[in-house]
């Protein structure tokens, strides 16, 4: 209470509101107690902020008001209300971005169309590139070295130009391969190279152009029949993004590729196929593609040149309808399917391992 | 070519916009709405074109433009103010420093802001104006602590300059004593508020 009355006192002693009396008093009171003294000044200088406080913000507030008022006769001008003036603040503000952006676009447009300029094959893009192999596995020798390679390959004649390889796989431990029509369009006598490096001569059973499906049977006296295969041929679909992989000749050794179903139809909504996103080369054709399990759920027979890694494979229930077939039209035709696969529980290295024995390459000898 | 235009610039600006502008520093020093009203409308567009032009937005020119005219204010008041510039190019100098200072601050700086006009050192002035607008910013912070209904009560008094009968009856005393009694209590708080944080700051 007492520190109140000390208050007030000392502000109407600098606000000259007391009289002389007592202002004298007061001045007494000041000059012999220092405490007192000590709070006037400091009093002092609180009103002097105070009222510089005061003022501006009774200056501030008539700023705002003439703002306002200005604002509203149009005295000043609105910029960023009108359109344009919004476009040229932000372009004002954001051009140097927009130019790292745009250059960054234009290099990036540059360097994507080098790249493909670069990785374009320089022959006429065609939409679909059937996987064939140019293979020119002989070429022109001396006569000393033809007729050694002769003695050795008994089988295939000397002279005989091979000009396509594809792939094909057992579906049958009997002999019987699948691969795709296109591999073997236009043969005359058709050769399957095991992994091993053997040739074995072989027949088309079948040939369904429309699939893209072929049946060949190996007619060769050397053929040793496994006892069964190690995967079977599926006929339920697969699931989108499920892991696949595939086996396939395209070069002279086997080559193994890996990747995913992404899409459960193939070019244009063909709901024959499938399409996987996999590394697949001329050569790969007629290349069974497995699930995880070791089934077989494709043949692979064609590649997407406009994309890279799209390969478009038909589905394995495609054989199973032309086995049907083949046996309707030919009944000493005794194909059975393998339909059980034993690599369930395997590793995959296990698993390519009893497989590459099942893999065929084609050999076409051309009309 | 300067010299030559330099007696030309004397016919333009004859002496009686010198008056003029003393007049209305007279105005803006007393806070009377028609000369403030008249810095406003000269000069708010240039500083509007020089901030929007400087990756600024129009609140960012109005912010400028009135902190700018506190500058004045407060120098106008002061009464030291010598007028040796027109008050335009005062303020045309003034918010390009605030304006620079800002963009810096926001790391916007990209290229020096154009410079349109001519310019006069203000240096010393915007120093001045930072310190008094810091204990400025003390003193509202400290009044924002106190809650209501010290706040208006003490800025009704020490703000409006309401006297106490006024102040009593608006705020529902029933005598001017008692009041005056809570203005003081209120009071104590804010001067504890105040000196606390102004010790602090420095």
């Amino acid at each position: 209470m007492d520190q109140i009355l000390l208050l007030e006192a000392a502000e109407r002693y600098l606000r000259g509101e007391m009289n002389p009396e007592e202002t004298r008093l007061f001045e007494e009171m000041r000059k012999n107690n220092p405490e007192v003294d000590q709070l006037v000044v400091e009093h002092q200088f609180f009103l002097e902020e105070m009222d510089r406080y005061g003022e501006i913000k009774r200056f501030k507030a008539t700023l705002y008001d003439t703002h306002h008022t200005l604002q509203e006769n149009g005295e000043i001008k609105e910029v960023t209300s009108s359109g344009k003036g919004k476009i040229a603040y932000l372009w004002n503000r954001y051009r140097r971005v927009v130019a790292v952006a745009a250059s960054i676009a234009g290099i990036t447009a540059l360097l994507i169309s080098g790249l493909i300029l670069m990785i374009t094959p320089k022959t006429p893009i065609q939409d679909i590139e059937a996987l064939k192999r140019q293979v020119n596995l002989l070429e022109k020798r001396t006569n000393t070295q033809d007729r050694q390679i002769n003695d050795v390959r008994k089988k295939i004649e000397p002279g005989t130009a091979i000009k396509f390889g594809g792939t094909s796989f057992l579906v049958d431990p009997k002999g019987y391969l699948v691969t795709s029509a296109h591999v073997i369009q236009g043969a005359s006598r058709i050769f399957l190279q095991n992994s091993k490096g053997q040739d074995f001569h072989a027949e088309i059973v079948y040939n369904d152009e429309q699939k893209d499906l072929a049946i060949l049977k190996i007619d060769d006296e050397d053929y040793r029949q496994p006892s069964a295969l190690p995967y079977g041929i599926s006929k339920s679909s697969t699931d989108l993004a499920e892991p696949v992989f595939t086996l396939g000749f395209p070069k002279d050794e086997i080559v193994y590729g890996e990747g995913y179903l992404s899409a459960r139809t193939g070019l244009k909504g063909d709901t024959m196929a499938y399409q996987i996103s996999i590394a697949a080369n001329p050569g790969n054709s007629g290349g069974p593609i497995l699930n995880e399990k070791g089934e077989v759920i494709g043949i692979l027979n064609a590649r997407q040149t406009t994309a890279d890694g799209v390969v478009f494979a038909v589905k394995a229930r495609n054989i199973v309808r032309m086995v049907d077939e083949l046996k309707k039209k030919d009944s000493s035709q005794q194909i059975r399917i393998s339909r059980n696969t034993t690599l369930q529980n395997l590793n995959r290295v296990q698993q390519v391992k009893k497989i590459t024995d099942c893999i065929y390459m084609v050999k076409v000898v051309l009309k | 070519m300067g010299y030559k235009s330099a007696p030309n610039r004397i016919k333009i600006g004859p002496v009686s916009t010198l008056e003029r502008e003393k007049e209305l520093l007279k105005g803006l020093a007393a806070n009377e709405k028609e000369a403030i009203e008249t810095i406003y409308r000269d000069n708010y567009n240039l500083i509007q074109h020089l901030v929007i032009h400087n990756n600024g937005t129009e609140d960012d020119a109005r912010d400028v433009f009135q902190e700018a005219l506190i500058v004045l204010y407060e120098k106008a008041k002061s009464g030291s103010f010598e007028l040796n510039c027109q008050v335009r190019t005062y303020i045309y100098s003034v918010c390009r420093r605030i304006w620079l200072k800002k963009l810096q601050q926001n790391r916007r700086f990209e290229s020096p802001v154009e410079n349109l006009e001519e310019t006069v050192p203000v240096e010393e002035d915007l120093e001045q104006h930072d310190k008094l607008s810091h204990q400025y910013g003390i003193m509202r912070s400290a009044m924002g602590k106190i809650g209501e209904p010290c706040k208006s009560l003490l800025e009704a008094f020490y703000v409006h300059h309401k006297n106490m009968l006024e102040i009593a009856a608006f705020f529902g005393y029933t005598n001017a004593d008692n009041a005056k009694n809570q203005k003081y209590k209120c009071l104590m708080r804010l001067k504890k508020l105040f000196f606390a944080q102004y010790k602090n700051g420095n």
